[in-house]
């Protein structure tokens, strides 16, 4: 039976969707417009819309006082080099858990899982002296590693549905017609996967991105990442909303960027499975 | 050549025996068909003589080389699974190639011998389509392509007919048929269908419940089935099985004849009965008997034209040279 829709409850839905995703992008704008105000402004009760002198002085006393380049490298390098390193790991890892179970297969998913419901601050001392000892300290290797071990768990688990979703019969076909383990992995399995492995990484990238715990914690200024350029401007010498907003705006303006071109990906990663 | 033999060879998952020690020999050329109820082993032992399932025990032999531990790769078999399993993301070229390119042969050859397998399997107009494009027969054929590319030693094919349409089974029956007959590799062939079995093999494999029930020529099977399984498999339809005091007149437990072997008549015969339901399938009819007071309704097979209407009183006769006759234990006797 065809649901029928009317014009009034169409616009009605239209309406809905628009103010629940400006609701959602409203603190972004917020940050945004805050970026291009003067400290006064910026802080103004009642608070001013689009109605102010627009200026770029944020922006030039960020870029002053800190060196964001720096920063943007090392957040590059940690997102990049955890979410490559965790793929070498968790797509072996994932095809053998899709495509040769064991009895324990679904226990260990659930018990990797499971770290990520522990909290981190749990752990903090553990890796932090870890860290020390073994010089690992505000280096960017070391953020890496901790990086990709944070987010391996859902990284396994994301590529494991995508494998499940491959017919085994077609792994058993390559491997009829003369293929080896790796023959069969890189010229079957992953041509096949590329839809779910890319969205795979893309949101690891911008899941280590965005991470901000263990990131704030483990570097201090040689391999600080953009959530520490944000962080710096957030204490000791009081709050400057303005700049605040400017070096926010500034850090978070590349993941968005790389977000919007890649959001069909990305939907179609997150939705995979739920339709056929 | 293709030889295969299996030596003892059983199967187990867990604590679930699938294979019991079982024995066969695969002559080279052969076309052998195994067929059997779902369930019955006959996957796995496909699986196990291509090498995708490890033996529990015993040796299988291909050309006297033994090859339980060689994995699927290296044994020189090719295989046509049930669902097709094409690559999806390459083209129909890619797909029959890609054997070829696993052995490592050049780009002309694998070119000229792709070429070739599509003009025999007329896949000519299809070589740059991919398989999503493709109709389940034509899918089929390229599964099929895929397969005799690299000449191997034998062609293994797992219900390969099952998802097709009854038109286009009864085609493709014949095309594979008739590609054994031009390469003369050795086939083995699982299906549960015993007219695919009949119409296709130069020897059957009746299995059930992991072991061997019989082997022989499909007329082998139908003219002296070696026990009540076997004689209630093959053979559509079913061979009627008769027990009681009429199989006792005959010195067995049980006896069966087969619809084809009974002659039905209006005023005499050594039976009488009531007509069931009737098939009319053209060419023959076949009429279920009611109420001949030897147990389950008969199955009697008549002309195209012969025709009785529910309710009719009918008489049977079989013929007495066709009666099998079966002991208590379900055995074949004589």
């Amino acid at each position: 039976m065809a649901r029928s829709v009317t014009t009034q409850r169409k616009t009605f839905n239209t309406f809905l969707a628009w103010v629940i995703g400006l609701l959602i992008f409203f603190p972004i704008l917020w940050t945004v417009l805050t970026s291009f105000k003067s400290e006064a402004q910026a802080i103004a009760d009642p608070p001013v819309w689009f109605f102010f002198d627009w200026t770029l002085e944020n922006y030039r006393v960020v870029q002053e006082r800190s060196n964001y380049s720096r920063f943007l490298w090392n957040s590059i390098i940690i997102a990049g080099g955890s979410t490559v390193l965790g793929m070498f790991i968790a797509i072996p890892a994932a095809w053998s858990m899709a495509f040769v179970p064991s009895r324990q297969t679904k226990n260990i998913l659930l018990w990797m899982l499971s770290t990520k419901m522990l909290p981190a601050v749990g752990v903090l001392y553990p890796i932090y002296l870890i860290f020390i000892q073994m010089g690992l300290l505000d280096t960017r290797v070391g953020l890496t590693i901790v990086l990709m071990l944070i987010n391996l768990p859902i990284m396994v688990w994301m590529l494991y549905t995508y494998f499940k979703e491959i017919p085994g019969e077609i792994l058993e076909a390559a491997r009829m017609d003369g293929a080896g383990l790796r023959q069969e992995i890189l010229y079957v399995l992953t041509p096949m996967a590329i839809p779910g492995i890319a969205s795979t990484m893309l949101l690891n990238i911008i899941l280590a991105w965005n991470e901000a715990f263990w990131t704030l914690n483990l570097t201090a200024a040689r391999a600080a990442p953009l959530t520490a350029f944000i962080a710096s401007y957030s204490s000791p010498e009081g709050l400057f909303y303005a700049k605040l907003s400017a070096a926010s705006t500034m850090a978070i303006a590349p993941i968005l960027i790389l977000g919007w071109f890649s959001q069909k990906q990305l939907v179609r990663g997150l939705t995979f499975g739920a339709v056929k | 050549m293709g030889q295969i033999v299996l030596e003892q060879v059983t199967k187990s998952f867990g604590d679930v025996t699938v294979i019991t020690p079982l024995d066969l020999t695969i002559d080279d050329g052969e076309f052998c068909v195994f067929v059997g109820p779902s369930g019955c082993g006959k996957s796995t032992l496909l699986r196990l003589i291509a090498g995708l399932e490890d033996v529990t025990s015993g040796e299988i032999r291909i050309d006297g080389q033994g090859v339980s531990t060689i994995p699927p790769a290296k044994r020189g078999l090719a295989m046509v699974f049930q669902s097709y399993a094409l690559y999806p993301h390459m083209t129909v070229r890619k797909n029959i190639a890609f054997p070829l390119r696993m052995a490592g042969l050049d780009r002309a050859e694998q070119n000229r011998r792709v070429e070739k397998a599509a003009e025999v399997l007329n896949l000519t107009d299809y070589l740059d389509r991919r398989p999503g494009q493709l109709s389940g027969g034509q899918r089929q054929r390229v599964a099929i392509g895929r397969a005799i590319v690299r000449e191997p030693a034998a062609f293994l094919f797992d219900e390969p007919l099952s998802n097709l349409d009854a038109a286009l089974r009864v085609g493709m029956r014949l095309e594979i048929s008739e590609l054994h007959n031009r390469l003369g590799t050795t086939m083995i062939y699982v299906t549960h269908d015993q007219v695919e079995a009949m119409t296709m093999a130069d020897k059957i494999v009746v299995l059930r419940a992991g072991h061997i029930e019989q082997v022989g020529s499909p007329l082998e099977l139908y003219r002296a089935p070696r026990n009540l399984f076997v004689a209630g498999f093959i053979g559509s339809p079913k061979m009627n099985l008769i027990e009681g005091a009429e199989a006792t007149k005959h010195d067995a437990m049980t006896i069966g004849i087969r619809p084809e072997h009974i002659s039905i008549s209006a005023d005499e015969g050594r039976w009488s009965g009531v007509v069931g339901v009737s098939e009319h399938l053209g060419s023959d009819t076949f009429f279920h008997v009611q109420d001949t007071g030897l147990g389950d309704t008969v199955t009697v097979r008549a002309e195209g034209d012969v025709s009785f209407k529910h309710g009719d009183r009918v008489y049977l006769t079989p013929r007495d040279d066709m009666i099998h006759r079966f002991d208590a234990k379900g055995l074949r006797i004589g």
